[in-house]
């Protein structure tokens, strides 16, 4: 990373999405205590928002933001010229395809050499914000992944109300008290099946610590 | 730094109000170990957050006039988050509650321009007209009343209430005090936090017999009987060195303070237990959140504002 874009990119979390974190929204973060303090990790959360990842980064200790990579998908991040320099340059995206080229290619490639640098990986098992059909395309990705790096601990974080404040499609952001609830960390394992049942499991232990308000 | 405009008298009570503290601490340390098989955690977290609000609070009453209603801005709009990410509310109200939150600068610069014909009808009467216009404009009818009337009640006690603090502070000085509206304000917020503090101890030394059961359960008569005498006790002797008050008129004004005091926290309390939390939020350790702590303030301000203002203005 140019050291240009390493202090832009320092400045616009640090400062920046500091400030509107803090003051804009207000958070109410559980259990920060568990969230890595070193990579390699991975962080896994739902997903409902652009601010989502702006959140988890401001959390995450400073001293790891040059290795801090949102696995993204790079059809939409990569789309445009502006919004790729943005989400590359700023943001720090890991992009990722969504669809393969060829029969044996792995898309989670880019994922493993991050890992095998140290890099700490926020990872949306979703795959999209709230559209439920591309829940199933990378539901087993993360099981996938974290099968192949056992050692590396697995955090999985619930938030609530970003998607109040900022849902996709809108522009205007409104305020709102977001909850950060974080889970206790979990490793990966040869059975998939019973990988993604423990995360499922530890998203629902941390959703029943919370009260939501409806909002519809 | 000039601090002459909130005068000597403030000044001395704000030390006062770190002296308070420093004795509260002392008899906390002094407590956790002498008794060390009673658990003082939650005291703990509420004495330091009290250093963290009076630390903020005397900083903005010095700095200056301006600082302090920005001060009380922005607590009515962490107040007013808190209650709108509480409450059940729409989507389709993204755009209305953006409107909501801007109601908060403008009643604030009412009170800084000092006029207070707008101040006192531009919430309850603009705002509140305007926002269900916004409503319609949007169109959605589905929860069209719930989500008009808890908007309403969130801004009145969220912003209209608590502005009325900070339009004390506006306020020339009346009758033979020097102390002025910097004055009254601190006499008011000291007061109804000081019942608050009364309240919980003698409640929790001598509470026998509750009082809004259904309510507050940790409520009781021995609780709100004691902190009405205390603050009544308190306001009579404060009142020379920061209000215009005499002594029968700081009497009731200590009454009113304390039993209002009482109902704005059953009240916040009634709203709590409707939407099945215990605490607004978590923003003062010890505390809950930021409602939390000023809910018996969004009775007391306005009716103690009144109070003088029909005495004095």
């Amino acid at each position: 990373m140019k050291f240009v874009h390493r202090v832009l990119r320092y400045l616009f979390y640090r400062v920046i999405v500091r400030l509107v974190v803090l003051i804009v929204l207000g958070l109410n973060v559980r259990h920060r205590e568990r969230l890595p303090a070193k990579g390699p990790a991975i962080v896994v959360a739902n997903h409902n928002s652009h601010l989502d990842t702006m959140v988890l980064i401001t959390l995450l200790p400073a001293r790891l933001l040059d290795r801090i990579r949102p696995v993204a998908a790079a059809d939409y991040f990569l789309a445009t010229p502006r919004r790729a320099w943005w989400a590359q340059n700023i943001v720090g995206i890991l992009p990722i395809k969504r669809q393969r080229d060829q029969p044996d290619e792995d898309l989670l490639a880019p994922c493993y050499e991050a890992l095998e640098k140290g890099h700490v990986l926020i990872f949306f098992p979703e795959g999209s914000r709230g559209e439920p059909e591309k829940l199933t395309a990378f539901k087993g990705g993360i099981a996938k992944l974290a099968a192949r790096f056992p050692t590396v601990p697995v955090t999985p974080v619930l938030l609530h109300g970003l998607g109040k404040a900022l849902p996709k499609g809108e522009r205007l952001l409104v305020p709102f008290f977001c909850d950060v609830f974080v889970g206790e960390t979990l490793y990966g394992s040869e059975d998939r099946d019973d990988f993604m049942q423990r995360l499922e499991a530890h998203m629902a232990t941390l959703s029943r610590e919370g009260r939501f308000p409806l909002w519809s | 730094m000039s601090t002459t405009h909130i005068g000597v008298a403030v000044l001395w009570s704000l030390v006062g109000l770190f002296v308070i503290l420093i004795t509260a601490t002392a008899i906390y340390s002094v407590l956790k170990r002498t008794r060390p098989a009673t658990d003082f955690t939650e005291i703990g977290l509420r004495i330091r957050s009290w250093w963290v609000m009076v630390s903020i609070f005397t900083l903005a009453m010095l700095l200056s006039r301006v600082v302090s209603l920005f001060f009380f801005a922005f607590i009515s709009f962490l107040a007013l988050k808190e209650y709108l990410s509480i409450i059940p509310t729409r989507r389709a109200d993204r755009r209305v509650l953006l409107w909501a939150y801007l109601a908060i600068p403008l009643q604030y610069f009412w009170a800084g321009v000092e006029w207070y014909g707008m101040f006192i009808v531009f919430i309850p009467v603009y705002v509140f007209l305007f926002l269900p216009l916004c409503m319609v404009v949007v169109g959605e009818t589905r929860d069209f009343l719930r989500s008009a009337g808890t908007l309403h009640w969130g801004l009145m006690t969220m912003v209209f209430s608590i502005s009325h603090v900070a339009y004390l502070l506006v306020l020339p000085p009346a009758g033979d005090s020097g102390a002025g509206g910097a004055g009254m304000l601190l006499y008011l917020v000291f007061l109804t936090q000081s019942n608050d503090v009364a309240q919980f101890l003698w409640g929790k030394s001598m509470g026998r017999r509750k009082i809004v059961p259904s309510v507050s359960p940790n409520k009781t008569w021995e609780g709100f009987l004691g902190g009405v005498g205390t603050t009544t006790l308190l306001a009579v002797l404060l009142s020379g060195l920061l209000t215009p008050l005499s002594l029968p008129l700081a009497f009731v004004a200590g009454l009113l303070i304390s039993a209002a005091g009482f109902v704005g926290d059953v009240t916040i309390s009634a709203v709590k237990r409707d939407i099945g939390v215990k605490d607004s939020g978590n923003l003062l350790p010890g505390h809950g959140g930021i409602m939390d702590r000023i809910d018996s303030l969004t009775y007391t301000a306005p009716l103690f504002f009144h109070f003088v203002f029909y005495l004095y203005y």
